[in-house]
């Protein structure tokens, strides 16, 4: 069990590393981009804003607790 | 044309960055307890990492093209946008560089104090410590070499371009015989998220059913995009951080 959970755990820092929010965010704007082109939109713009705007949510956020006053 | 002269860059420069820190390790252990089971640690990982692509390239190009892009693009997607926003804290100072002479240091301090411990002729510390560290930093290569070359249906050029890495990085280990310091792997690391990251956006996007306005042509359009991004977040936060340098908190 222990070695079960360790192998978890490499897989989960290996391929979501840092920041969990990153993927889920990205797993969201896949799933929205999906849906979206299978209703007749063509969101083609969407995925690079969604992207572009949780990296910057996510480097913000890692820097803000270094913040004065936080 | 574009999409392959992008893969073995991305598989180039990957492999070069994280042999470049493999290096560091093998080349402490080497020079401090013996080069012999050094070299069989490096080549039985090599060995290990060949076979993993090997196993996994060709499985994935069975795998429907459309589907494969939408998971292959989410997962790149999510992996390069990890290199990139390790590498923008990096580059704005909130995160500390790679040290590769502190590394080599510590490195060569912990192989002086290790018991010796022969099996087979290989001393196990050795053998060890180089297979680790030539094992889990070619892994992120290999993922990338699989992912990257079977969303193109071209895993042998991807895998070219890291071997040629590897090689060169070998090469120039060998003659140097010192870590390789002055590479510049925070700028390496940057450009391999950037390409991972825009292609990860292309793949998921057309796996999803977006219709790229230019088709390929796009491609470069959201690599200047991505890049122009990730430039304005890391000028931002190299104003932040000289902020707080300012104010007395250090990061």
């Amino acid at each position: 069990m222990k070695h079960l959970a360790t192998f978890g755990r490499f897989w989960y820092d290996f391929i979501i590393g840092d920041d969990w929010r990153l993927a889920l965010g990205v797993v969201a704007a896949i799933a929205l981009t999906f849906f979206a082109a299978h209703h007749g939109a063509d969101w083609w713009w969407f995925l690079p804003l969604a992207v572009l705007a949780l990296l910057g949510f996510s480097v913000i956020h890692a820097t803000r607790a270094r913040l004065p006053g936080r | 044309m574009t999409h392959n002269l992008f893969l073995f860059i991305a598989a180039f420069l990957a492999c070069a960055v994280e042999m470049v820190e493999a290096l560091t390790i093998v080349l402490a252990v080497g020079v401090t307890r013996g080069w012999r089971s050094a070299i069989i640690g490096t080549a039985t990982a090599l060995g290990a990492l060949t076979i993993v692509i090997a196993a996994l390239g060709p499985a994935l190009a069975v795998l429907p093209i459309d589907s494969l892009r939408l998971v292959v693009g989410g997962v790149l997607l999510i992996f390069g946008l990890q290199w990139l926003r390790k590498a923008i804290l990096r580059a704005s100072g909130f995160k500390a560089l790679h040290d590769e002479d502190a590394i080599f240091t510590a490195e060569q301090h912990a192989a002086a104090q290790a018991a010796s411990e022969v099996r087979s002729g290989v001393d196990w510390y050795t053998f060890t410590v180089s297979f680790k560290g030539v094992f889990l930093e070619g892994l992120e290569v290999a993922f990338i070499v699989v992912t990257f070359g079977g969303a193109q249906h071209n895993v042998a050029l991807a895998a070219l371009g890291a071997a040629a890495a590897a090689l060169v990085v070998l090469l120039v280990g060998l003659v140097v015989h010192r870590p390789l310091s002055r590479v510049p792997e925070n700028t390496m690391k940057y450009a391999v998220g950037v390409m991972l990251t825009t292609f990860g956006i292309f793949w998921a996007g057309e796996g999803a059913g977006v219709k790229w306005p230019g088709s390929d042509v796009s491609l470069i359009a959201l690599l200047v995009f991505v890049l122009a991004g990730g430039a304005s977040l890391t000028s931002l936060l190299r104003r932040r951080h000289a902020q707080l340098e300012l104010t007395g908190v250090t990061a």
